[in-house]
């Protein structure tokens, strides 16, 4: 007789249970103001990454045009994966001296891996990360990107 | 005609059937492949084959340097990076002989207990989809969001953020960390009893996962299981109580332990340790100390001296050891990593053992797998 209750009294509990359960997700579809999704490619202009976000790595460039890169390359060396190729350039100065400039810096992008450590070694600054998080492309080729724009030169007070 | 004949009659006098489970089976959580032998429902043996998602991270790490092995380690448990990163850095300081300040070991224990928390809430929801609880997924990703909201605005990523160096951090952590950390463990609070009515009370999931696939502690022991999967079983084994590290010498907590042993007391391992790890943050964020420093000095190049070291840490699924043997260059000549997952998986074949393939689902998902740790 003590099983039949104890088979019956499962039921019950067990039914129950899932009746406490369906209290909270009853409670999340009736409460609008708890909708935490968000509605993704419309609500791009709101979206704002955080200010340290590493997105995608850039050089700086201020308004006339000047970066901070001495074309040194210790942000090639430090990077783990080869995505960073610093092309310098011997330039002859006025006073007769050569002296290095930076030709092209290339960044994969497709071999990256956001660790940060080209941006914590750069000894003058001159790397930084974007919020961009936006890099689907069509074409391969366009992942490989120059950072410093063209035209551009080292700040004066760090050249002289 | 006779040999025919033949056949039909050995594949009735020997019933066993032999199927894969994964590599791409939802419930494998990755690429991981079992060979499972059937008889009818209940499985006899299960063979693990491994390998998939082998990047031979250990070859790699010995063509770089100390920092630079860094964002490698995270991608073994990538649900654990933060454990992960400090396993390498600590066995580094350890070598070197380098004392980080105090605040970095604060700081280095609360991103580990953050990291944790957000690690079994991600278990929780992937545990309660494979035994067909398909809201647990949502509403455990809402709240591990939180988690990775502190960790971007600190660290700058979500899942892979090598933010602890060789030394101390990669920067200051944000102004807003303690308080968005107090505020997180407020909101999470309340949220995990909801947790509880949800899954673990229910009929459905009781009845899948009590006295299932049950682990007694020599087993665990002999095994070598860690982390949550061998507390359950009584295994005393939680590294940051025997052999403390970082910030937790300074606090006290409570080792969560069970000795049934079952799918259920697994599960229930996991959520206690929630529990205990907001009780940790908040005791570390009390003791923090204030100031900026955040890294202790190094020379540019670390060389690690002539020798062999070795550090462990608890990650959120177990003991992770990190072996280094040095020659005195800038790499190191042999890094091992004893990986937790690696061994809770080979128990797998004397737990499944004459149970049925539904509850083989169950026993792989309370033993909270990670596959790219497995074959790294």
């Amino acid at each position: 007789m003590k099983s039949i209750f104890d088979y019956i009294a499962g039921i019950f509990k067990g039914v129950w249970s899932l009746l406490k359960g369906m209290t909270i997700t009853g409670k999340y579809f009736i409460r609008l103001d708890k909708i935490v999704t968000q509605k993704y490619p419309e609500n791009r202009k709101k979206l704002k990454m955080y200010d340290r976000f590493k997105g995608e790595l850039i050089m700086p460039h201020d308004a006339n045009n000047f970066h901070k890169c001495n074309g040194c390359g210790i942000c090639e060396m430090n990077c783990p994966n080869g995505s960073i190729e610093v092309i310098s350039d011997k330039i002859i100065t006025s006073e007769g001296k050569s002296k290095r400039i930076i030709g092209t810096h290339i960044y994969h992008l497709s071999m990256c891996t956001f660790c940060g450590l080209c941006v914590k070694s750069c000894p003058s600054n001159a790397l930084a990360f974007s919020q961009e998080f936006e890099h689907a492309v069509f074409d391969r080729n366009k992942l490989t990107k120059v950072l410093n724009n063209p035209g551009s030169s080292l700040v004066k007070d760090l050249a002289e | 005609m006779s040999e025919e004949k033949k056949v039909i009659v050995e594949l009735d006098e020997n019933p066993e059937y032999i199927i894969n489970m994964g590599p791409q089976h939802p419930s494998t959580h990755g690429v991981l492949r079992f060979e499972v032998s059937l008889q009818g429902e209940t499985v006899k043996y299960l063979i693990p084959h491994c390998g998939y998602i082998h990047r031979g991270i250990e070859k790699m790490c010995e063509s770089l340097t100390y920092p630079q092995i860094i964002h490698l380690t995270d991608r073994l448990d990538y649900l654990s990076a933060h454990m992960n990163n400090e396993a390498v850095s600590l066995c580094v300081e350890k070598a070197l002989d380098i004392e980080v300040p105090e605040r970095v070991k604060y700081i280095r224990s609360i991103l580990s207990e953050l990291n944790r928390i957000a690690s079994h809430q991600l278990w929780w929801c992937a545990f309660g989809m494979d035994l067909g609880g398909l809201t647990c997924f949502f509403y455990g990703l809402r709240d591990r969001e939180k988690i990775l909201d502190i960790f971007e605005e600190s660290c700058g990523s979500r899942l892979l953020h090598s933010f602890v160096v060789p030394g101390g951090l990669m920067h200051d952590v944000h102004p807003n960390f303690k308080q968005s950390i107090r505020d997180f463990i407020k909101y999470f609070r309340k949220l995990l009893p909801e947790y509880d009515t949800l899954l673990t009370g229910n009929v459905i999931f009781q009845n899948r996962t009590r006295d299932l696939g049950i682990m007694s502690k020599e087993t665990a022991i002999n095994y070598g299981i860690t982390g949550p999967s061998g507390r359950a079983s009584g295994f005393a084994c939680d590294v940051r109580k025997v052999e403390p590290y970082s910030a937790y010498p300074y606090i006290d907590f409570k080792e969560i332990l069970y000795t049934e042993g079952d799918t259920f007391h697994r599960y229930k391992a996991r959520m206690d340790e929630m529990w205990e790890s907001m009780v940790i943050l908040e005791k570390l964020l009390d003791k923090m100390p204030d100031g900026n420093d955040y890294t202790a000095k190094m020379k540019p190049v670390i060389k690690l001296p002539e020798g062999e070291y070795f550090q462990r840490v608890e990650t959120a699924r177990g003991e992770l050891g990190v072996y280094i043997v040095s020659d005195g260059n800038k790499t190191p000549y042999r890094l091992k990593l004893r990986t937790p997952n690696f061994s809770n998986l080979f128990v797998m074949n004397k737990l499944t053992a004459g149970y049925k393939i539904a509850d083989l689902v169950a026993i792989s998902g309370s033993l909270d797998l990670v596959i790219p740790d497995i074959d790294r």
